[in-house]
């Protein structure tokens, strides 16, 4: 249904690891693909997310939408790689999008949305002193995260539509209605949000304006959200 | 209790709402009238989503325009489109995402937001994939989102639209068994049988105030014409 997929629920190691380390390593790995230039090493950056998703033991089926996109875009990029600047080239930049996004899908796999935001509020939470809103970025995370499926299946009915009608070369076609039920949706969502008190929090001095930092949490819920990253 | 006192409304030079005064202390209250009636804008203005160019609104004597956030924790509010109210990736997330200014302990948020979704026909569904639910599941986790809240009142803008009859009837049946005072903005005529009050909208004018019966058919001779 995505290109990236979402949460697949398990038990793997990978799935227990907290998710501010997973979101460490991601960051490494993808900082590693962009410097590294050898065709050699990005395979063997490949070959390692590729090990990640056995060990997460990923459905089959979660894969194949992954797999599937990243052949497409693999492909596209690799023909205009090869045309512009060389096949070796083409195949670092290849290798370098295939190690990245096939990573990226797998932390979003194998990672609540959940946990995701509150390692996100908690690293930014000493930036609060300097205004930024820490509980803010958490949520606007997860809802760029969320997105991704929603302009997806936006993209799909639009297409159906489009191809009802005879239209599917046209771009405008497609381009228009999606424009225009994505604004739509953000004004739907904006709504919703408003009426869930999003936002309500900066001016309401009866309620305290940031969660308490000292949640009555168990101890080992604490360290699954990253607590114990190096 | 929720007063309409004078209330307009317009868009630029477009009038959606005039002259619009009501008191609204039943139980369950249905709002009917024809596309563009201005009921949608009417049940917006109840927690402060729109607010009115002219005359005022009260929710237990406070102004939205002034106690926006104080207003909109008494009144809770289902879309038409459950797509749009779901933010988070699975039920039970999502749930606890309207807890999460409550004090309660992440582990305890979740509880809750598992009480809930059993409590509301989505017992079991609270690690599901919420963009994976049927179409009437998905308004069930949009109305369980606002119950966890429990707000004093529930307005509802045509929350079965969306909705085969099978699920319409499931929530119409969860909805009456609420102990929150209901305003309901519907297409479903039949939803409103056993409502206290139907009030009939019409290029966004009052035009019936009644019991559904008489109301409804005050509506339906209005279509005819």
């Amino acid at each position: 249904m995505t290109p990236l997929g979402l949460y697949s629920p398990g038990h793997s190691p990978l799935h227990r690891a907290p998710a501010g380390a997973k979101l460490l390593v991601l960051l490494a790995l993808v900082t590693a693909v962009v410097v590294v230039g050898s065709p050699a090493w990005l395979g063997g950056a490949c070959g390692l997310v590729a090990a990640g998703y056995v060990i997460a033991r990923i459905p089959g089926g979660r894969v194949l939408p992954v797999a599937r996109s990243l052949l497409l875009l693999a492909v596209l990029v690799g023909a205009l790689q090869v045309w512009l600047l060389g096949w070796q080239s083409a195949l670092v930049t290849v290798l370098r999008l295939a190690a990245s996004l096939a990573a990226a899908g797998l932390f979003t796999l194998t990672t609540r949305i959940d946990a995701v935001i509150a390692t996100v509020e908690r690293a930014l939470g000493p930036l609060r002193r300097v205004g930024v809103r820490a509980d803010r970025l958490g949520l606007l995370v997860g809802l760029t995260v969320q997105a991704v499926t929603t302009l997806s299946a936006i993209a799909g009915s639009v297409r159906e539509a489009a191809r009802a009608r005879g239209a599917e070369r046209s771009p405008t076609a497609f381009a228009v209605p999606f424009v225009v039920r994505t604004l739509r949706h953000a004004d739907e969502l904006g709504e919703a949000l408003a009426a869930r008190g999003i936002g309500d929090e900066d001016h309401d001095p009866a309620r305290p304006d940031t969660e308490p930092d000292t949640e009555p949490d168990t101890g080992a819920r604490r360290g699954g959200n990253g607590r114990r990253v190096p | 209790m929720i007063t309409f006192e004078g209330v307009g409304h317009r868009y630029e030079e477009r009038v959606v709402l005039r002259e619009v005064d009501l008191a609204l202390p039943e139980r369950r209250i249905g709002f009917v009238g024809a596309n563009g009636s201005g009921k949608s804008t009417l049940a917006r203005m109840v927690n402060g989503l729109v607010l009115p160019t002219e005359g005022r609104v009260l929710v237990d004597g406070l102004d939205p325009a002034e106690k926006g956030p104080a207003v909109r924790r008494r009144v809770g509010f289902v879309f038409t489109n459950p797509d749009s109210q779901i933010v988070m990736p699975t039920a039970g997330e999502d749930v606890a995402f309207s807890l999460r200014r409550s004090g309660f302990s992440r582990s305890e948020r979740a509880r809750r937001a598992a009480a809930v979704l059993a409590a509301h026909g989505l017992e079991g569904y609270a690690d599901h994939p919420a963009h994976q639910l049927s179409g009437g599941q998905k308004q069930l986790l949009a109305l369980c989102g606002m119950l966890a809240l429990d707000p004093d009142v529930l307005v509802c803008d045509e929350p079965t639209t969306l909705l085969d009859l099978r699920n319409t009837r499931r929530f119409a049946e969860i909805v009456a068994g609420l102990r929150q005072q209901v305003l309901l903005v519907t297409h479903d005529l039949d939803l409103l049988a056993d409502f206290d009050r139907v009030v009939v909208l019409d290029e966004g004018r009052v035009v019936a105030d009644d019991e559904p019966e008489p109301a409804l058919r005050h509506y339906r001779k209005l279509c005819e014409t």
